[in-house]
């Protein structure tokens, strides 16, 4: 061990020396950007990064496509491990807890001095603050923000003779329209299912959308503790685990994300809850007319938030700081977030943002695209705690053992909530 | 050592060394540093890595995930290598045989072989896909319910199996089958003329005279019953609740999504364990059975 | 021979001749499956009508979403690299294994087999530390580096080496000749099948190999085509197999095409090779 130590001692200070050398006079960054798939999104910050750089002939920004969220922050903490690490970089919002671990990142409130920025981190949308401070401190800034939503097949509503216009606003009508979408061929086999929550990979996300209806927080926000053995969550996992158990309106087992808009072209489910980075892909393929409503309601609305924010990494000098903060300032402003909302989906983290000429003429022509920004109201953190990889691993366990029926809604939580502990028992 | 003896030495060693110093440098030393690191706690920004003695291991065994994940390659390795080995055998003899479209067949049963599995697996995907997938497609035809193949803990594993069979056989077909071409014809003459059938044969004959190809390919299949997990990233990120998670795979996760090396290492000496093991076995069997010295 | 044994006799071969083809077609099944959705638009992806038009859209839409012409680079230069590091590296130590007397051969022989079980795959954990530690992270030559000195293909050529006579290279030897004029001039076109064969291995190996680089690579200038596949099929839009198929055709296709011409001389390589 002393070994390891050793050198990587001696390459932090290799880079430090390097670094140094590098920032005479211009001020050079380094920005880390995900998009899981090139086309709009990597075009968009492409286009945006080189209009600042134009305005900005002093600060040089070098953006580098880093591939998915997971190689994004793999390669920023890497980076930063070795001393190298991006002056800024967009991550999702649930890594902040591990950022803050490794030390990789600084508070934004360190960097802001005036009233006026003060004013500017007071614009955001709450539901997307939330998983961006900790403690008092602000240490991301919300970007590539999403929020899930539900989409219904208006014509498989017709055909079972329900309003095209209105989709379940509850739980309870979830079920009952859920019964009446269900279809069955002469020998008893389902053709087209009521709903459709996918499971697969990470099903904390949508099931975090019923436990925010059915009122309960799954962690504190100083994300050390969890909240899973709560009886509000279990009792939303029941619900979860009935619509196909007992209610059969939902395909039995774990169903996955990835096939799961396709399923809804197919027409296999005529209601299905997915991102809103979904609204581009449904309405360019989807054969039928279709709609876009919030989650249904229990105790309260509610859905969790997603996506990533903007992080300034400690490791650069305050020159860079300051010219990292002024680009985050100028492209989450509103022409430039109305911009990139408009072409990718995601919604546009400002309210001002939605005042814009552009937003207003993109909403009027496809009003879905409100249905998120609407939801934010009701928004809350998606799940993230110190560790968050294992733990929303462990949470994902037991939501599928459940699902699957391998264990009770009960048991599976009470597990969870006990590995949890242990792991997080640490951090208090 | 005499100065002949130490001239070959020489002459040996700088022959060995830059092949040696490489897998020195990424096999042998990594297997040791990988025990030495397990005896360590991970370190954590500000938390140094301190000696914890056996407590990994002590977590390894409360962990119930390692258990389930564990007997999962168990499985997979006891269904695949004598699947995968009994189908390759099977299709060389058909494509040695004189049968109808052989090079098309030859082919199809190739493919496997160039297709990248990370690739493939979104295919079989879609061909396991509940309700208008290939599979169900074809049972709704007959009238079948349709089966959530991947998305039950019950056939999850199993489905997972049948990818790496698909993947692997065409493969060890192509060693069977090089292997079946040096078997004289004239065996097979005698036997006709004895009246002897193709099945006995087959089990008196050809399959003795494969044994060699079949304990080289037997430690090609079991090492890719540890090391083939492409697929699981694609299909099914091992679960339902871990129901098809191997070992690498919960080691990839440990490491490079968990970012807790400390116990990734101690994962991997099981790993290691488990192969040393095999590796002694085969080395034994293998210096009885095929003569390599 | 009696007229029922001879029945029997067609029967076995009909039997045997469907089941062949019943595996041919299981096996061939995801590749007519990635042609079909590739050249029809998104709709008929799950739906097989002999009407459905034709179309060279995905394969459009598949270039213009990800950088595969750069990802196809790095693999070709990263399966490239790797053939020869590991010619060069299996030929001079099987040599050595092959035609040397010395002390601790065995030993270290061992030492190489061992390698044939305990792959560099499975220790990425160390492994990446040392490419860490080496600043090699994010590199093609990180990618191949561990593969460069094969276990396997060092226990090939010792086999094949050591099927040549002595005579040959004692009458090199005579002529003046040193070890590895001896080992150029002599082993190695000898040893011809053997080399294709291993190459040809190595290169579809590596070509589709994925967990390491995945690890291994942070950018799309060292990506290969395996793990460029894997960021572009997962995304929060869902799959959508008409162009995850085409982008699978368009980067495992040279692949493809050039192993399908060349399965016979594969097999006779193999064959020669004496690998069985």
């Amino acid at each position: 061990m002393h070994f390891t130590k050793k050198l990587g001692i001696g390459a932090v200070a290799a880079a430090m020396s390097l670094s140094l050398a590098g920032t005479a006079q211009a001020v050079d960054l380094q920005f880390f950007f995900p998009v899981a798939v090139g086309g709009k999104a990597a075009d968009t910050i492409e286009a945006l990064t080189s209009e600042y750089a134009a305005a900005n002939p002093d600060v040089k920004i070098d953006a580098v496509y880093a591939g998915s969220y997971q190689n994004t922050v793999t390669k920023a903490l890497t980076a930063a491990r070795g001393g190298q690490p991006p002056q800024l970089s967009v991550i999702l919002s649930v890594d902040m807890f591990t950022l803050i671990e490794e030390e990789a990142i600084v508070a934004f409130d360190d960097l802001i001095k005036t009233d006026e920025d003060k004013a500017w981190l007071k614009a955001f949308y709450p539901a997307f603050m939330e998983n961006s401070q900790t403690g008092g401190k602000t240490y991301g800034i919300p970007f590539q923000r999403s929020t899930p939503v539900m989409y219904w097949n208006k014509e498989a509503f017709k055909k079972a003779g329900l309003d095209p216009n209105t989709p379940p606003a509850t739980w309870k009508e979830l079920v009952e329209f859920g019964k009446k979408l269900t279809v069955k061929d002469a020998s008893g086999n389902v053709t087209q299912w009521g709903v459709r929550i996918p499971s697969s990979g990470f099903p904390y996300w949508l099931f975090q959308g019923l436990t925010t209806e059915n009122d309960v927080i799954l962690a504190n926000s100083d994300g050390n503790k969890t909240n899973f053995a709560d009886p509000k969550v279990i009792e939303a996992l029941q619900y979860l685990v009935d619509l196909s158990a007992k209610h059969k309106v939902m395909a039995p087992g774990i169903i996955e994300w990835g096939a799961t808009p396709k399923a809804f072209f197919e027409g296999e489910s005529a209601i299905m809850w997915t991102s809103t980075g979904n609204l581009t892909n449904v309405r360019d393929n989807a054969p039928f007319e279709f709609g876009v409503a919030m989650l249904p309601a229990n105790k309260r609305r509610g859905a969790p938030t997603g996506g990533g924010n903007f992080y300034i990494f400690k490791d650069s000098t305050d020159a860079q700081k300051a010219a990292s903060l002024d680009f985050i300032k100028w492209i989450t402003a509103p022409k430039q977030a109305a911009k990139w909302s408009i072409a990718t989906g995601y919604v546009a983290p400002r309210a001002d943002a939605w005042e814009t000429a552009e937003m207003k003429a993109y909403v009027a022509d496809f009003p879905p695209a409100l249905v998120a920004r609407n939801q934010l109201e009701y928004a809350v953190a998606e799940l993230s705690t110190y560790q968050n990889q294992r733990i929303t691993s462990i949470f994902n366990d037991g939501l599928e053992a459940a699902i699957t029926g391998k264990s009770s809604p009960e048991e599976a939580m009470n597990d969870a909530q006990q590995k949890a502990d242990k792991i997080l028992k640490d951090y208090r | 050592m005499g100065p002949t003896a130490k001239r070959t030495w020489i002459h040996a060693w700088l022959f060995l060394s830059p092949a040696m110093i490489l897998l020195i440098a990424f096999t042998h030393y990594p297997a040791a540093v990988t025990l030495f690191h397990s005896f360590f706690s991970t370190p954590r920004g500000k938390r140094e890595a301190k000696f914890v003695g056996l407590e990994n291991y002590e977590t390894l065994i409360a962990d119930s995930t390692f258990w389930t994940v564990l007997v999962n390659n168990l499985w997979y390795a006891l269904a695949t290598i004598p699947l995968s080995i009994g189908i390759a055998i099977a299709m060389a003899l058909w494509v040695d045989s004189k049968l109808k479209g052989r090079s098309f067949v030859r082919m199809a049963y190739f493919t496997p072989t160039v297709l990248p599995l990370i690739a493939v697996a979104n295919i079989w995907m879609f061909f396991y896909t509940p309700g208008f997938g290939l599979i169900d497609q074809i049972r709704g035809a007959f009238g079948f319910a349709q089966q959530n193949w991947l998305g039950d803990p019950e056939s999850a594993l199993n489905a997972v199996i049948v990818v790496a069979i698909w993947k692997e056989a065409g493969f060890f077909m192509i060693f069977y089958l090089a292997a079946l071409q040096t078997i004289p014809t004239s065996l097979r003459e005698a036997a006709a003329i004895e009246g002897a059938g193709r099945w006995y044969f087959f089990r008196r004959v050809t399959f003795p005279l494969l044994m060699p190809t079949t304990l080289f390919v037997s430690v090609n299949a079991i090492i890719n019953s540890f090391r083939l997990v492409d697929h699981i990233f694609i299909m099914t990120e091992g679960g339902p609740d871990n129901a098809s998670s191997l070992l690498l795979f919960y080691i990839y996760e440990t490491a490079f999504r968990f970012w807790d090396t400390a116990y990734a290492s101690t994962l991997t000496v099981v790993l290691l364990l488990i192969l040393f093991t095999v590796a002694i076995g085969q080395f034994l069997l293998l210096d009885k059975r095929v003569h390599y010295r | 021979m009696s007229a029922a044994r001879a029945f029997r006799f067609d029967y076995d071969r009909a039997l045997s001749t469907t089941a062949a083809w019943a595996l041919a077609l299981v096996w061939f099944a995801p590749l007519i499956y990635a042609v079909w959705t590739a050249f029809h638009p998104t709709e008929f992806s799950t739906r097989f009508v002999l009407t459905a038009p034709l179309t060279l859209e995905n394969f459009a839409a598949a270039w213009n979403a990800a950088p595969f012409a750069r990802y196809f680079l790095n693999t070709v230069l990263l399966v490239t690299s790797i053939l020869i590091g590991q010619f060069v590296l299996c030929t001079l130590a099987a040599f050595a294994f092959a035609r040397f007397e010395f002390r601790g051969r065995d030993t270290v022989f061992v030492l190489v087999l061992l390698q044939l079980l305990v792959m560099p795959d499975i220790l990425i954990v160390e492994n990446y530390r040392t490419m860490r530690f080496l600043g090699l992270v994010d590199t093609i030559l990180a990618i191949g580096l561990p593969y460069m000195a094969s276990g396997f293909g060092i226990f090939l050529l010792r086999q094949t080496f050591k099927t040549i006579p002595k005579e040959l290279d004692d009458a090199a030897r005579v002529e003046g000749a040193g070890f590895f004029t001896i080992l150029m001039k002599v082993y190695v076109p000898l040893a011809k099948p053997t080399y294709l064969a291993y190459g040809l291995v190595s290169v579809s190996h590596h070509w589709n190999n994925f967990l390491w680089p995945l690890i291994i690579t942070n950018s799309v200038e060292t990506r290969p085509v395996t793990v460029g596949l894997s960021v572009f099929a997962s995304t929060d839009q869902g799959i959508d197999w008409a162009v995850i198929t085409a982008a699978t055709l368009m980067t495992s296709g040279p692949l493809l095409i050039a192993f399908l011409l060349f399965q016979r001389q594969f097999v006779q390589s193999f064959m020669r090779a004496g690998i069985k």
